[in-house]
This record gives structure tokens, C-alpha cells and sequence, in this order.
């Protein structure tokens, strides 16, 4: 046994033989829980994932011979574990409101029983190898969860389970492998967070993630298994947007890792997600959902670990085949967290007192997202990830959001003036961008219509068109543009009002399904174009600028549900009848004049 | 307790001893300094070791000197004693009194520092307040268990918002009172002064805890007061019942002690000297706010902070920001307008408002009218500012009615007296009432059915 040599805050240097780097230790008469992180002659160093106070040196210190690992198996979802995988609800009913420190909870729970149903390869005599199914447990009711051969084991079975119901800790199977050596297999594993799940190889693939944003899909879309950044200021809506992915996404499992944030916005989840029905299995959203919480008030060493314990989940759930989606709420708060413990270890900081290592680190979270074909090759899953970054001051250059804007391909940028003007998604058009918009293209072509791809493009071009005819608008006054140069302006008014603005508290536009998100677009640029030859033909714009139609078409998203599209496509046809009747007139007076 | 006094101090600096011999200190123990004159200062260990411990002292090391300090250690972290006839008192950061009565004496103490509220212990605040206040209630309703600090700066009269919020928060249809605690740290005596009368005066004193640390009182106890302020608030709350009502004034103070301190430390600082971990130093002092599932009481915050030369993106308020559920911020330009309360409502916001309002909670309206007004006052702003480049002549007929819109808005719906209380239908009503200036196609947040009920255009005017 070791004992404790300093305490100076969240690092604890002991004194213990044969330690290893990356090990695990409990500390003094609490047993707090840390992580060795540097060697020395014949001291280590400790960050501790609970607070120190009241830790004395000379306390003892146990190792306990294994790295933070997370536990795998049935009984994730729908929980809300902390940031080293301590079931919250587990330590509510064991320490009360206040979180209690030195707690031992198992991750998963020891006493639900599962209906096992085993798969035909697990027959005596069969071998078996890492990634490949051992069988199944329906572990909510849309998802099934499949049990898995631990990575690093082969062998063949020598004895197994029947079909029945079983704890965790039951043995499924026995193998003998190579070194003749006989393992047990239970329904759960371990997997160090810090080591990449293996798979077999990674794959492209072109669906996109949709989330039923207008702004994200139709703008700035990303796909199954890419990665993407929120980066803005505070209250610019970076949590919404997250939780509008968690609500909406395309995806068979949801993480929520709120890293460094707010108490309530995981109860938020937790209150309403169970009440909320997935637009796409038509079950409770909380049943393809977890969480992972290391809020701003707790200790910070956890909040480092809390992203990599979710990622290992997650990768987890990729592994038997499920599109995954992990959204991270704030990276920005795991980065601070490695600077404050570089900057106790007396690391030499490089940019606004971040360690050398924050770029690489960050690079190697991201490179945990894909597509892959699981390790077996029976099927493939993906891991998509999307991380908040928090910036200082709303600044994009600094570290943490320029490093991540090197990595991720889809960046969806929130300013501040959008969000002060409560628009909402407060996602900026001109400093947004996405790599993945070719590959998505071909889906929309497929799935919505072979338009898509040009539409976006118009769309955009009138809005950057727009900016620069309101820098003039500001230097000059209006009187200095052409009436189609002024209809531009109004369109984009009725794009960023109609189409951009989307209200997640709106109960109709909350989720836009990709063929409304088509048709709004289509209706609002038809009506540039009407609007564009009425003009030439001699119509004032202010005329224009005040037809109740265009009231009407800024309120299509909240008056038309997701299924009421024919009754959109009506009111467009008598909307663009009244303007066709309008174009008659002055088509007809233009002759008359001619 | 340890009898022994030690004499071991190597070295001295601000508000730092470094002493040798471990004496294996606990972390955050609470210790008693002695100095030549026999005076006791209290100290904690931040840092410990087999053979140095590093104590932080809050009265600061002035006049110790190196052979006749003793130190003592009390092997109890910082606690507060706490007990129901703590309302109607005024105590220093480390809960002394400061009214000359006598201490508060009582089994129950707490460790001032809390531990981390477990998020599936909490229960989402929704409870409308109603401040009485437009700018708050219409645009940005506060809700009890709320985070929600103002960010002013010198020279506003934020004391005298948080002073007339205190006096008349309440629930629309609840007669239950808040309880105050009241927390300045580092404050004039003129601000403590003002509160104490403003509390007298409306009749809450006794309904009062306040933690006073002033401008000339040592800055290090600054760092503990608030902890201390928000252990006696949660022991009101969930011990007692109470709905709380913390006001913190100011959080500037707080967070430059706490820079002073890292510095001493040799702490590796982050932007502007503060320290890396101020982020997480202030989310252990504000998520201390809150509802608890099955408690009856609940603690609202209301933290003041002063932006260094009003700037927004200070580590302070920009910190604050990032940690807290809103803010309201205060303009020097409509202060100078005369509008009070100056509420600068771009930069404000409120997060909880979105489940606390509507048909529920005030008017079905309140989120559409509230979201309306600020695209139309944002849209106002912009035609003011094209006004003030080409004159507002030249502007369009419709950017002219925004123009008036904006004067409106801000002499009429911002501005109220300091003992005007609007109630929350007066100030919708209001609401409808300036934005019946705008044709009714520009308002497209409200619906047309909101728009047919509550707004009545003229065309002609
Ligand atoms: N899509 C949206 N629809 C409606 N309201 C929104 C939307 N996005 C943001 N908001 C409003 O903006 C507020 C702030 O958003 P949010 O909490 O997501 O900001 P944030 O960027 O995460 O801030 P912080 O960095 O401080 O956590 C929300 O409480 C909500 O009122
Ligand atoms: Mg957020």
C-alpha cells in the first residue's frame, strides 16, 4: 500500500511501488477515485476525479490495477451517468442530492435480469472472435441490444446459455482460446475509454444526419458518421441546437455529454425527452437516448474524462451495428480542464496558456467518428460527433475554435447580432460551412427532388447578395439600388424569416421533414422569380413588399405540418394565381403602352 | 480540534504563509494564526505536503512577522453554524457577526463549500416571477431557481433595479414572500447603506440574512463570502422551506480577489491574469441556485457584477455569462436618455423564460409578443442607425414608423418609475399597444390570430 506525499488541488502526489501510468488508485480513508499521469523516481502523480478536500498526506493509497474503463453492455440507455460512468440515479438514491464522495456504484446495473435470446453461432464447439454476436437482449423497446464478443477474445465455445433471463454478471458462454486457457463471457465487457474501439475497416458513406433544421440540412449538412463544430458566444444557442439534433436526428442511439454545462439543461432532457415521440420509430425518445454529466460544478478532472467515456459508449452501440450520434455541450470546457492540469504540472503553455498537445488531442477525439464495417464484417454502424466550442469572448481565433475548425467538416457558426436579434437557429450563412454538401447532394436528388442542389445554391447566393446590398443600403441610403437590387432584399428578408428562422419551442416547426424543408424553398424562390418579372414589367416593389402574401409565406413553416404538404402546395398555387393575375395586368398595360 | 500551536512559518507573502513541516494538513482545513499581539486571523490550507503546507489567509499577512506567528490547525474544514435566527442579521465573509449581537450558536453546521448538487436531484425551474419590471417580465421573465445576473457597470443604478426586483418579486397567484440573502462583497459603504435602508424601508429586514465584506474590509474574505452567503440560502431553502432570494453584489470584486490570489499562487493565468479555472470557480459559486425535486423551498439568483470598462467579453461577465441561465444588461447610452430602468435588451436574455411563460404560466401571447419585440426593436435600431447616416428624411415610410417604434419602445415600454409595478397583463398589453405602430405584414413572430385579437393598425396615422 502507497501513501499520499502533496495534495495541491485536484492532483495528489503518492508514494507507491509498481504503479503503472494510466492506472487506477484510490486515495485515504474517502477512497477518492483518480488516474495516474506521470511517473517520477519514486513518486507518481494522481488527478483525482472528486474534490480533495480534507485529504491529508500520509493518507493511503490503493492501486487498483486497471485503467478508467467504462462497463458495456445492457442497461445504458435512458440513464444519465457522470463523467467517469457512475449511474447518477444510483448515487441519488445512495448519497442524496449532494453527490457523496468515494462512492462505489457499479456502472451497470448487477440485479435487472435481461431475456437473452442467444444467436444460432453460439453452439458448443463454434468459434467465436471479438465484435461478433453472441446474442440478443431487447434493451428498450426499439432497441435491441446485441451482446458482443469482447474485442481482444477468440476461442471456441466449450459451453453456453439457453435462451432465458439473465443478470449481467451471468455467464453466456465459455471459450477455450489459443493458449487453451478457458474465458467467460457475461453480457457486459470492459473497454479502457482512452483506447479506440477496434472495427474492421472504416467506410464512406452519403446519408445525412438529418435533423430537421432547415439551416443544417438544406445549408449545411452533415452526413452519418462525420463531424461537426457549434462554436459561439454564450446564449447564441449552441445547447439548442445540440438538443434539437437529440430530439430530431435520423440516428437509432443519442449521446448527451454535457461537459462543463448547466444542471438543468440535462433535467431539460430528462423531463421531456420521455414525453417526446421520435419522429422516426414512433417511440419515447428517451428510449434510444443516454446521458453523460459533468456539469460546471463538478470536479474537473472527471469533465476530461467525461468525453472520453462517451465516445467509448458510443463507439459501443457502432459496434453492434447503430448509427450513433454523440453531441458534446461544451469541448470547450474539456479543453480548459487539460489546461488546468498542464498548468499544475508546471507545462510550458503555448497559446493562451493551453498545453502543445491541445490541436493533437482534439484531432484524436474527432478521428473517433465514422463509418465502419464492425469488426466481425456482419454489419456497419457509424459514430457521428458534434462538439460545442464555448470561445472567450465570442472569439473564433482563439485556440480551442480554430483548432477544431481544422478537423471537423461541418461548421455551423452562431452569431451573436442573430441571436440578439432572436433569430433562431442564430447559425451564421456567410461563416458557416460544410464539406459534405456534395455527398449529401445525391441523397436529396434521390430522396427529394433532383433540384435540391441548385435551389441551395440560389438560396445562398441571394443572401450573400443581400449583405452586401445592406453595406451599401448603410453607406448610401436605399435610394442608391435598383428595384430588382431592392426585391433582393426582399426575398432574403422572407429567407431569413421564413425559411432560416426556425423556433424549436414552435410545436409545427420544431422538426421539419427534408421534403417540407424542399418545398419551402421551392415556394420562396418561385416567388422571387414571379416577383422579378413583375418588376420588369413595371410593378413598384413597395407594392410588392407589402402583399399580404408575403406575411403568408414568412408563417408556411408554423401554419403546415409535415404532413399537410398538399395542402401547402394549394395554398401556393393561389398564392401564385393572384400573382399571375397581377402579371397579366401589367403585361397588359405594358402593351397598351407599347 | 489539535491543541499544539506550531511555529513554523517560513515565509510570508500577501495573503500566503508557506509553512514547514507538513504536519499533515489537511486540504481546505481551517487553521488559527496568532501573531505577536496575540490577535487571531483565520487562514485555510490550499496546498499540502509531507513537509510544506501553503495557508491562505484572509485577513491578509500585514505586520506578521516570521518569529512570532503560531499557527494552529482546527482539522475542520470552513463551516457555517446555521439556525432560523440568522434572518435579520448581517454577518462577515466567514459568518461573524457584524451587528455587534451575538454569534449564532448551533449544532447544525455546514461545510461552506457544498458538494455538487446531483443533476437528477434537480427539478427544471418554471415558476413565472413576477418582478414588475417590463423589460424583465415581458422580454425576459425571471423564473424561481433561476440564475440571472444583471451586468452594469459603474455609474448605472443597478443597486437601485435589484433593490425595487427585491421589493416586488413575487408569484402571480402566490401570496408566499421571498426570503433575502444578501451578499456583497468588496462594496461601498454607501451601496451596503442603501440596501440596508431599502430593506428596512419596504419592511423585509427581518425577513433578511446579510453577508457584508466592504471595499476596506480584507479582500480575501471575498473569496469565501458567497459560499458562506449560499450555505445559510440552502439551508433556508431546503432546510426551512423558503423561497430565496440571493442577491450578490459584486461579482467583479470577487473574481479580482480571486486573481490576486492565483497570482500569488504562481498560477499559470489565463485571459486578462485570471486564472485558468475561474470558469469553474464561479459555476461552484452560481449553480448553487436552483429547485431540488420534493423540496418545497428553492434558491433564485441574482448575482451583480460590473463589466471592466463595459466591456462584455471581460472574462467576468463573459464567464458569468457562460455559467448563468441569461442576463440583464444595462446601457450607458439609455442611462444617459434618462430611461430607467436602462435595460439594454439586445444583449439580454433568459433562458428559462421558454418554459416559464405562455398560456400556462401568464398570456398565451407572452413568447410570440416577446420574440416580436425584439425583431422589431433590432429592426428599429438599424433604421435609427441609417437615420443618423442619411437623416431620417430620407427614410422610407415604413422605416420611418420603426423609427417612432423605437422611441416608443424605449420611453414607453423600458422606461418606468422606480415604484411603477406593472403587472405581467399590463405589460403585454403594452407590448401590443407599440407594436400596433407596425403594419401588421412585418410582424411575422406573432400569429395572424394574435395579430386579429390584440393588434389594432390605423393605416392612416
Ligand atoms: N432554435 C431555437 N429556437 C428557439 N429559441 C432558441 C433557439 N436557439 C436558442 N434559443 C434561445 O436562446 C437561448 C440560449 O440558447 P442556448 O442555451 O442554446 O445558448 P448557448 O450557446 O448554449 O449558451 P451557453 O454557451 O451559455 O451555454 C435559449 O434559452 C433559447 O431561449
Ligand atoms: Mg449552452
Amino acid at each position: 500500500m502507497g501513501s499520499i506525499v502533496e495534495v495541491n488541488g485536484p492532483l495528489v502526489t503518492i508514494r507507491q511501488d509498481n504503479i503503472r501510468n494510466g492506472e487506477q488508485v484510490r486515495l485515504g480513508k474517502l477512497g477518492l477515485v483518480g488516474e495516474v499521469i506521470s511517473l517520477h523516481q519514486d513518486t507518481a502523480l494522481v488527478q483525482v476525479y472528486e474534490s480533495t478536500e480534507s485529504l491529508r498526506p500520509g493518507e493511503n493509497v490503493i492501486g487498483l490495477g486497471k485503467q478508467l474503463s467504462v462497463e458495456l453492455g445492457p442497461g445504458m440507455l435512458g440513464q444519465i451517468f457522470d463523467g467517469v460512468q457512475r449511474p447518477l440515479n444510483r448515487i441519488l438514491e445512495m448519497s442524496g442530492e449532494q453527490i457523496a464522495r468515494g462512492l462505489e456504484v457499479p456502472s451497470l446495473d448487477r440485479e435487472k435480469t435481461w431475456h437473452f435470446v442467444p444467436a444460432d453461432k453460439l453452439a458448443v464447439g463454434q468459434q467465436v472472435c471479438g465484435g461478433e454476436i453472441l446474442g440478443t437482449v431487447q434493451e428498450t423497446e426499439t432497441i435491441q441490444h446485441r451482446i458482443l464478443v469482447p474485442p481482444n477474445t477468440c476461442g471456441d465455445i466449450v459451453e453456453h446459455a439457453c435462451e432465458g433471463d439473465y443478470k449481467i454478471e451471468d455467464i453466456i458462454a465459455s471459450v477455450r482460446n489459443k493458449n487453451d486457457q478457458i474465458e467467460h463471457l457475461k453480457m457486459y465487457h470492459d473497454w479502457p475509454v482512452r483506447t479506440p474501439r477496434p472495427y474492421h475497416s472504416r467506410t464512406h458513406s452519403a446519408m445525412p444526419l438529418l435533423t430537421g433544421q432547415r439551416i443544417l440540412d438544406t445549408f449545411f449538412p452533415l452526413l452519418k458518421g462525420g463531424k461537426a463544430a457549434v462554436p459561439g458566444p454564450f446564449g447564441a444557442g449552441k445547447t439548442m441546437v445540440q438538443q434539437q439534433i437529440a430530439r430530431w436526428a435520423n440516428a437509432d442511439i443519442v449521446l448527451y455529454v454535457g461537459c462543463g454545462e448547466r444542471g438543468n439543461e440535462l433535467v431539460d432532457i430528462l423531463e421531456t425527452f420521455p414525453e417526446l415521440t421520435d419522429p422516426h420509430s414512433g417511440r419515447s425518445l428517451m428510449e434510444r437516448t443516454f446521458l453523460v454529466a459533468n456539469t460546471s460544478n463538478m470536479p474537473v478532472v472527471a469533465r476530461e474524462a467525461s468525453i472520453y467515456v462517451g465516445v467509448t459508449m458510443a463507439e459501443y452501440y457502432r459496434d453492434q451495428g447503430y448509427d450513433v450520434v454523440m453531441v458534446a455541450d461544451s469541448t470547450s470546457r474539456w479543453a480548459e480542464a487539460l489546461r488546468e492540469v498542464a498548468g499544475r504540472l508546471g507545462q510550458m503553455p503555448v497559446e493562451e496558456g493551453y498545453p502543445a498537445y491541445l490541436a493533437s488531442r482534439l484531432a484524436a477525439f474527432y478521428e473517433r467518428a465514422g463509418n465502419v464495417n464492425t469488426m466481425a464484417k456482419q454489419s456497419s454502424g457509424s459514430v457521428t460527433l458534434i462538439g460545442a466550442v464555448s470561445p472567450p469572448g465570442g472569439d473564433f481565433s482563439e485556440p480551442v475554435t480554430s483548432h477544431t475548425k481544422e478537423i471537423i467538416r461541418t461548421f455551423w457558426a452562431l452569431s451573436k447580432p442573430l441571436a440578439d436579434a432572436r433569430h433562431y437557429p442564430a447559425v451564421s450563412w456567410t461563416e458557416s460551412f460544410s464539406d459534405y454538401q456534395d455527398r449529401a447532394q445525391s441523397w436529396w436528388a434521390e430522396n427529394v427532388d433532383h433540384k435540391w442542389a441548385k435551389h441551395r445554391q440560389y438560396a445562398l447566393s441571394l443572401l450573400t447578395q443581400a449583405d452586401e446590398l445592406e453595406r451599401i443600403v448603410n453607406l448610401v441610403g436605399p435610394e442608391a439600388l435598383s428595384s430588382s437590387q431592392r426585391w433582393v432584399l426582399e426575398t432574403a428578408s422572407i429567407l431569413k424569416e421564413g425559411l432560416l428562422q426556425q423556433s424549436a419551442l414552435d410545436e409545427i416547426d420544431s422538426y421539419c421533414s427534408p421534403a417540407k424543408q424542399f418545398k419551402m424553398m421551392d415556394i420562396m424562390l418561385r416567388f422571387h422569380e414571379t416577383g422579378k418579372e413583375l418588376i420588369k414589367l413595371g410593378a413598384p416593389v413597395e407594392q410588392l413588399a407589402q402583399l399580404p402574401e408575403n406575411g403568408k409565406i414568412r408563417r408556411i413553416k408554423s401554419v403546415f405540418t409535415n404532413d399537410q404538404l398538399s395542402d401547402m402546395e394549394n395554398f401556393a398555387e393561389e398564392l401564385f394565381e393572384h400573382l399571375d393575375c397581377m402579371r397579366a395586368e401589367y403585361a397588359g398595360a405594358k402593351e397598351v403602352q407599347a | 480540534m489539535r491543541q499544539v500551536e506550531y511555529k513554523q512559518v517560513t515565509s510570508a507573502r500577501g495573503s500566503l504563509l508557506f509553512l514547514k513541516g507538513g504536519n499533515n494538513a489537511a486540504l481546505g482545513e481551517r487553521v488559527a494564526i496568532r501573531d505577536k499581539d496575540g490577535q487571531i486571523r483565520n487562514g485555510q490550507v490550499i496546498r499540502t505536503s509531507e513537509d510544506m503546507v501553503l495557508v491562505q489567509v484572509f485577513e491578509s499577512t500585514a505586520n506578521l512577522d516570521l518569529e512570532n506567528t503560531w499557527i494552529r490547525y482546527l482539522d475542520q474544514p470552513f463551516e457555517l453554524p446555521l439556525s432560523p435566527d440568522m434572518l435579520g442579521r448581517n454577518f462577515n465573509g466567514i459568518g461573524k457577526p457584524r451587528d455587534n449581537r451575538p454569534p449564532i450558536v448551533s449544532s447544525l453546521v455546514r461545510n461552506v463549500n457544498g458538494a455538487p448538487i446531483n443533476p437528477s436531484a434537480r427539478a427544471y425551474p418554471k415558476e413565472f416571477i413576477q418582478t414588475g419590471v417590463s423589460s424583465i417580465d415581458g422580454l425576459n421573465s425571471l423564473v424561481r431557481g433561476q440564475k440571472l445576473p444583471v451586468f452594469s457597470a459603474s455609474g448605472l443604478p443597478h443597486n437601485r433595479l435589484a433593490a425595487q426586483i427585491v421589493r416586488q418579486a413575487k408569484l402571480p397567484d402566490d401570496s408566499s414572500n421571498f426570503v433575502i440573502v444578501f451578499a456583497a462583497m468588496g462594496v461601498s459603504h454607501s451601496d451596503a447603506h442603501f440596501f440596508e435602508t431599502e430593506f428596512e424601508s419596504s419592511g423585509v429586514l427581518r425577513n433578511v440574512v446579510m453577508f457584508t465584506n466592504l471595499a476596506n474590509d480584507p479582500p480575501m474574505e471575498r473569496l469565501i463570502l458567497p459560499r458562506t452567503a449560499l450555505t445559510a440560502a440552502e439551508y433556508l431553502a431546503y432546510d426551512l422551506d423558503h423561497h430565496v432570494l440571493v442577491v450578490i453584489t459584486d461579482m467583479t470584486n470577487y473574481a479580482e480577489a480571486l486573481r490576486e490570489i492565483a497570482t500569488e499562487k504562481g498560477d499559470v493565468p489565463s485571459r486578462k491574469g485570471y486564472p485558468g479555472y475561474l470558469y469553474s470557480d464561479l459555476a461552484e459559486i452560481y449553480e448553487r441556485a436552483g429547485r431540488v425535486k420534493d423540496r418545497h423551498g428553492s434558491i433564485t439568483m441574482i448575482p451583480i457584477l460590473s463589466m471592466p470598462s463595459d466591456d462584455i467579453t471581460h472574462p467576468i461577465p463573459d464567464l458569468t455569462g457562460y455559467i448563468t441561465e441569461g442576463q440583464i444588461v444595462l446601457s450607458r447610452e439609455l442611462h444617459s436618455k434618462s430611461v430607467y430602468p436602462p435595460v439594454n435588451v439586445p444583449p439580454s436574455l433568459s433562458r428559462l423564460m421558454k418554459d416559464g411563460v405562455g398560456k400556462e404560466f401568464t398570456r398565451e401571447d407572452h413568447p410570440h409578443v416577446a420574440s416580436q419585440l425584439y425583431a422589431s426593436y433590432t429592426r428599429a435600431l438599424e433604421a435609427r442607425n441609417l437615420a443618423s447616416i442619411i437623416g431620417a428624411e430620407e427614410l422610407s415610410g415604413r422605416d420611418r414608423r420603426f423609427l417612432e417604434f423605437a422611441d416608443a419602445f424605449e420611453n414607453r415600454f423600458i422606461m418606468q418609475g422606480e415604484d411603477t409595478e406593472r403587472n405581467i397583463i399590463e405589460t403585454l398589453d403594452l407590448a401590443w399597444e407599440l407594436l400596433s405602430l407596425l403594419p401588421p405584414e412585418s410582424l411575422s413572430r406573432v400569429s395572424e390570430a394574435e395579430i386579429q385579437k390584440y393588434h389594432s393598425w390605423d393605416e392612416t396615422r
